[in-house]
């Protein structure tokens, strides 16, 4: 017999102290999956941001730099200006990206910067013990919702890859899940096709995954990634949402 | 009229789950088609009931098992 | 080498490009947009360099901190409002031992204050100004040929050091125009540091971080940075005397007011009275031991800035009550000359009986 299925190179082999069930654990798989077949372990350059990825870098093994909370756009934009020989890419979660980070992510995405971006969208603040993020949905509770997200209060969610597909300077956004095995084939397809981009020198890439957060959605890690299909995908519908193929940076 | 198609024989497959990093979290005994992983009820070091795979011929070496498997705690093997 | 006539905010820019900078990232800011503009002019083009207006203050400094990672000699600059933007930033580029160059050219403060020249950061700048402990080394110019070297040799210790080192000029300076000769060519080929990220080829992967989950892996790292501050007080500590030899008075005064005092002493030796200027050049390291050896035969001290009194702490501090510290300030950006500060000086001076 021979193996079909191994760790990835690039993956450390530290346990993960991610919760059973967490959508990180997959996605941080998938892109060493990706880094090893595309050759990259030695180009890349990953920023990991505060949260409950932030210890990331015991899981990749190649360069990384800590961030400060939603930095990482202009962190990456640092890099990828002082070496754009490097492959940059950026790892945040809902708040990081879609709230403090908002502003940075805008203008890293509408300067077309070539950098990847790598967006954990589980609808909740995960490691500060379950608040609301930007894209927790309508009537979800959260330790900050303790009532269900009132949009009147609260605001109703924010969809980061409809908003950026918008910017003149993205090239290729795609949102993807990591809840099942035909969702997790589409994520590793859509970031490599997101570095891919990076690598061809044609702008700004992002792949957002809804993620599963089993702890503070108060669920089991089955049940969690049932929820993802059931209720996330509604309001965050999967697929392309730019996909500018002929681009280039010089555009 | 043509000659029938043999039959196509089924990949033979097997697992290794690497019992101390498995969380308990359930999914590789969900999503597995052919119900080969079922809750070993032994505890592992960190306090979770390891998953256990059934050696009784009916796996694939599909690998949605190691697909799934948030822990990378599973290796897949086919003929 | 030729001199030039400048103001002071292009010729930092100027200074910086000959220094080897190779990324610039800022915001327009009153009074320092003649530099970002400057180094959109002629940075933007060099090779191997990179300018970007980021989309704020914030932005700016998290963009320093990434091309620093990437090895490269990074730039920012901005106006006491955007320098608390920066704050953040600058802790993380202090924590993680990173070289960067950050110019405040000093506003009017509080709030978003005036335009006009003030030196109310100095707090802010000579006591790390973000969270944690840590300190950046801080540069007070007082011309704008001062401006040019002192950027030049920012770059060198930030990089020697491994730190963030702050230019603490003001709104006047940046807008004055004076002759400038730069010392230095713009190298052929930029360096890249030792130790950044340039992908794991060859080595094993490298991290940059700080956060820890083990309070004496942080205890041990604040240790390490502190002695590091030792040293660099103890090589770089830098000030500067004016007439003080036979002084009965020593005005204590840090860049433009230092400029200013210079003015108000030459007058008042021209009427007879004995009076000196102690300029720190170093406000971070502060010169505590000049101060002290000075205190051993001169008691009398007046500080002399324009804020609500933030160096003369230092100064009380450094001279321990061996001498007596007056202080006259005038905060918001008003920018007193030096006929008015000459008055302060020798009011002081009758007042206290000195001959």
């Amino acid at each position: 017999m021979k193996a079909v299925y191994t760790h990835p190179k690039s993956l450390k082999k530290t346990p993960f102290h991610y919760c059973p069930g967490c959508g990180h654990s997959v996605a941080h798989r998938l892109v060493c999956e990706v880094i090893d077949e595309m050759g990259l372990q030695e180009r890349v350059i990953g920023i990991p941001p505060p949260g409950c990825s932030v210890f990331a870098y015991n899981y990749f093994d190649v360069d990384m730099a800590e961030s400060a909370h939603g930095r990482g756009a202009a962190v990456a934009t640092g890099i990828k200006r002082a070496y754009p020989e490097s492959v940059v890419f950026t790892y945040q979660g809902d708040g990081d990206l879609a709230g403090i980070g908002t502003a940075e992510t805008i203008h890293a995405a509408n300067r077309g910067e070539n950098i990847t971006t790598i967006f954990i969208n589980n609808a909740v603040y995960g490691m500060t013990g379950g608040q609301m993020a930007p894209t927790t949905l309508r009537g979800m509770k959260t330790t900050t919702t303790p009532y269900g997200r009132d949009h009147i209060l609260e605001g109703h969610p924010i969809r980061m890859s409809e908003i950026l597909a918008m910017l003149d300077g993205v090239t290729y956004i795609e949102r993807v899940a990591v809840n099942s095995p035909a969702n997790i084939r589409k994520a590793k397809k859509a970031i490599a096709k997101a570095f891919q981009v990076q690598l061809d020198g044609r702008g700004f890439s992002m792949v957002e995954i809804l993620s599963p957060c089993p702890t503070n959605w108060k669920m089991t890690p089955v049940k969690s990634w049932q929820w993802v299909d059931e209720e996330m995908t509604k309001i965050f519908p999967l697929g392309v949402y730019k996909d500018v193929m002929e681009k280039t940076v010089a555009d | 009229m043509p000659d029938k198609q043999p039959a196509v024989k089924a990949a033979r497959g097997k697992i290794v789950i690497t019992r101390e990093l498995c969380k308990e979290c359930g999914l590789c005994i969900h999503f597995c088609p052919k119900k080969v992983i079922v809750q070993s009820g032994k505890l592992n070091a960190a306090g979770y009931q390891s998953a256990d795979f059934k050696d009784d011929g009916e796996c694939t070496g599909c690998a949605i098992c190691a697909i799934v498997c948030p822990e990378v705690a599973i290796e897949v093997y086919r003929d | 080498m030729t001199k030039v006539l400048m103001d002071g905010n292009s010729a930092i820019a100027e200074a910086a490009i000959r220094a080897g900078c190779q990324c610039y990232f800022g915001y327009p800011i009153t009074p320092q947009n003649e530099l970002t503009e400057y180094m959109a002019l002629n940075l933007s083009r060099r090779k191997g360099c990179a300018f970007v207006q980021a989309e704020s203050e914030v932005a700016a400094i998290n963009m320093v901190y990434g091309a620093s990672v990437a090895g490269a000699r990074a730039m920012t600059s901005s106006s006491s409002p955007g320098i608390s933007l920066k704050q953040e930033g600058i802790s993380y580029l202090a924590a993680c031992e990173l070289p960067a160059v950050i110019v405040n050219m000093q506003r009017g403060g509080p709030g978003l204050g005036s335009i006009s020249a003030a030196q109310s950061d100095y707090f802010q700048a000579t006591r790390g100004g973000g969270h944690g402990d840590y300190r950046t080394i801080v540069l007070g110019p007082s011309s704008v040929q001062e401006l040019a070297d002192m950027t030049m040799r920012a770059f060198d210790l930030a990089d020697k050091y491994k730190i963030p080192v702050i230019i603490l000029g003001d709104g006047v300076l940046g807008q004055m125009k004076e002759p400038v000769e730069f010392k230095r060519e713009a190298p052929a080929v930029l360096a890249i540091r030792d130790g950044s990220l340039r992908g794991a080829k060859g080595r094993p992967s490298r991290i940059i971080k700080t956060f820890t989950s083990n309070p004496s892996e942080l205890e041990e790292i604040n240790w390490s940075l502190f002695r590091r501050y030792t040293l660099i007080k103890k090589e770089e500590t830098t000030s500067e005397t004016f007439l003080t030899e036979d002084a009965r008075l020593v005005v204590v005064a840090f860049g433009i007011a230092a400029r200013i005092a210079k003015g108000a002493i030459k007058n008042l030796r021209a009427e007879g009275l004995k009076v000196g200027l102690m300029r720190p050049v170093t406000l971070w390291p502060f010169p505590d031991e000049p101060l002290k050896e000075m205190a051993k035969t001169i008691k009398q001290y007046l500080v002399f800035e324009m804020n609500m009194g933030q160096m003369v702490e230092d100064v009380q501090l450094a001279l321990s009550g061996q001498g007596e510290v007056a202080f006259y300030g005038r905060p918001g950006g008003v920018i007193p000359n030096p006929s008015e500060v000459a008055r302060v000086i020798s009011r002081l001076y009758y007042q206290k009986g000195l001959k």
